[in-house]
């Protein structure tokens, strides 16, 4: 199991469990971690599964895809750290990562 | 005022359970007008994931929404049916001879059914969360261009990087008092033609492109003065700075709002409208609802369920509008009757 932390944006934060291979969406909507709206079910369609990845895992998260960036122009907000949750994909290495949900997602 | 287009259903939302319906109403000879806010068929499956497969179609292990769109157009054609699209049914009431809407383009329809197949509900621009824009709206920011002469004269200022926030950052230019495109990124989804159009009229120091965001809007009641804007500034280090706005047009993609149907008076559950699971009709006699936008005990929200809606939902259409006329359940594989409608014979 892979442990995520989501951060709302009023603080609240909500660590849970995924399986490899799951999305940090996918893991989010099944917890029902609030501040995920995913619209399109993970289509990389609709930047409404916003997250911003923490500092420490940027590196380990990766970049967007060129597809990912063109569609967080729909996103608000959009910063550095900025990326689609429905496109990170969990794997053994992110055991512990940390997400920051902005305030809103649409 | 035109005359009302003469419908026996009208069908509100021409995704794949709205097509579908026309299918098997169709069969019970009941032709179909059909209104969609986008500009083709497919609803979600044309907007949202049209390259996606599915893999839950009965005996289509993989079809994306595209194809299933393609094949559902191809499988309604014998029926005629007929598309207006680019509109929302803005109102609907009772008449006498069944039902009237009407849509925001102004066309009337006179129906004998209505239904109600607009899954998430209509898709509609996305508001950019910036406090008060809301007292901004259809004076001072709007989210489409319809009459050019409410930009003439005035700073403009566009947001976005696709090909509307391109295509009108060119088209107003002419004719505004200055005209401002922001995006957060100098990449663009717009085609290059437009960009490249765009840069030289930059260079021309005819339009401004900034690289940033919209923070804050200033402004006194509905008028906007000025926009609050973070980015680099001069190459160097993001930083909050102001610039002359009197009109806004934010490009930020769509999304999914129930919009107009909850003012129709139909009794609703959640933002979903509760039907039965014999006839799929609303609490309104005469007006179904089908697909993703219903709500029943057990419903499950998947295409194949829509279909089924739709199948049942016929036949309590077909007596809604012949109530002495007996339906014969009748088999597509064997009836010459239904495959003569099919066009087969």
């Amino acid at each position: 199991m892979v442990k995520i932390t989501y951060i709302e944006n009023s603080g609240k934060v909500h660590t849970v469990e995924g399986e490899p291979g799951q999305t940090v969406m996918e893991t989010a909507i099944r917890n029902a971690v609030p501040g995920i709206v995913a619209e399109c079910g993970g289509a990389c369609s609709c930047a409404t599964c916003h997250v911003y990845v923490d500092e420490a895992w940027k590196e380990k998260t990766g970049n967007p895809s060129p597809m990912e960036e063109d569609m967080l122009d729909f996103a608000f907000d959009v910063r550095p750290a900025s990326r689609l949750s429905c496109q990170i994909r969990l794997k053994p290495e992110l055991d512990g990562l940390v997400v920051r949900i902005p305030e809103h997602q649409n | 005022m035109t005359s009302p287009v003469q419908t026996d259903a009208l069908i509100v939302g021409a995704g794949p359970v709205g097509l579908f319906a026309v299918f098997e109403l169709g069969l019970l000879d009941i032709k179909a007008h059909l209104v969609d806010i986008l500009d083709r068929p497919g609803g979600q499956c044309a907007e949202l994931y049209p390259e996606k497969p599915i893999y839950d179609i009965p005996a289509l292990p993989s079809v994306t929404g595209q194809e299933l769109t393609d094949r559902l157009m191809e499988q309604i054609k014998p029926f005629g049916p007929v598309f207006h699209f680019g509109e929302r049914v803005d109102m609907l009431k009772r008449v006498d001879s069944g039902f009237e809407a009407v849509t925001d383009a102004g066309t009337t329809f006179l129906a004998k059914v209505v239904v109600i197949a607009a899954g998430g509900g209509s898709f509609t621009p996305k508001r950019p969360p910036l406090a008060g824009i809301e007292a901004f709206e259809d004076t001072s920011v709007f989210y489409a261009v319809r009459k050019m002469d409410a930009f003439r004269g005035k700073h403009v200022v566009i947001v976005g990087g696709g090909d509307s926030a391109l295509d009108w950052t060119l088209n107003l230019e002419p004719i505004a008092k200055s005209v401002t495109l922001i995006h957060r990124r100098p990449e663009f989804r717009a085609a290059p033609d437009s960009v490249n159009k765009m840069r030289a009229l930059e260079a021309a120091g005819r339009l401004k492109f900034l690289i940033g965001q919209v923070t804050k809007l200033n402004g006194e009641g509905s008028e906007l003065k000025s926009l609050t804007v973070r980015g680099p500034v001069n190459g160097g280090p993001e930083q909050e700075y102001g610039i002359a706005a009197e009109r806004l047009i934010p490009f930020f993609g769509l999304t999914m709002k129930l919009g107009p149907i909850a003012d129709w008076g139909l009794n609703l559950h959640e933002n979903l409208i509760p039907v039965d699971t014999e006839r799929f009709e609303t609490s309104e006699p005469g007006i179904f609802a089908i697909g993703d936008i219903n709500w029943y005990p057990g419903k499950l929200k998947l295409i194949l369920s829509g279909f089924h809606e739709g199948a049942l939902m016929a036949q309590a259409a077909h007596r809604h509008i012949y109530p002495d006329k007996r339906v014969v359940f009748q088999y597509t594989t064997s009836s010459s009757n239904l495959q003569k409608k099919l066009g087969l014979l």
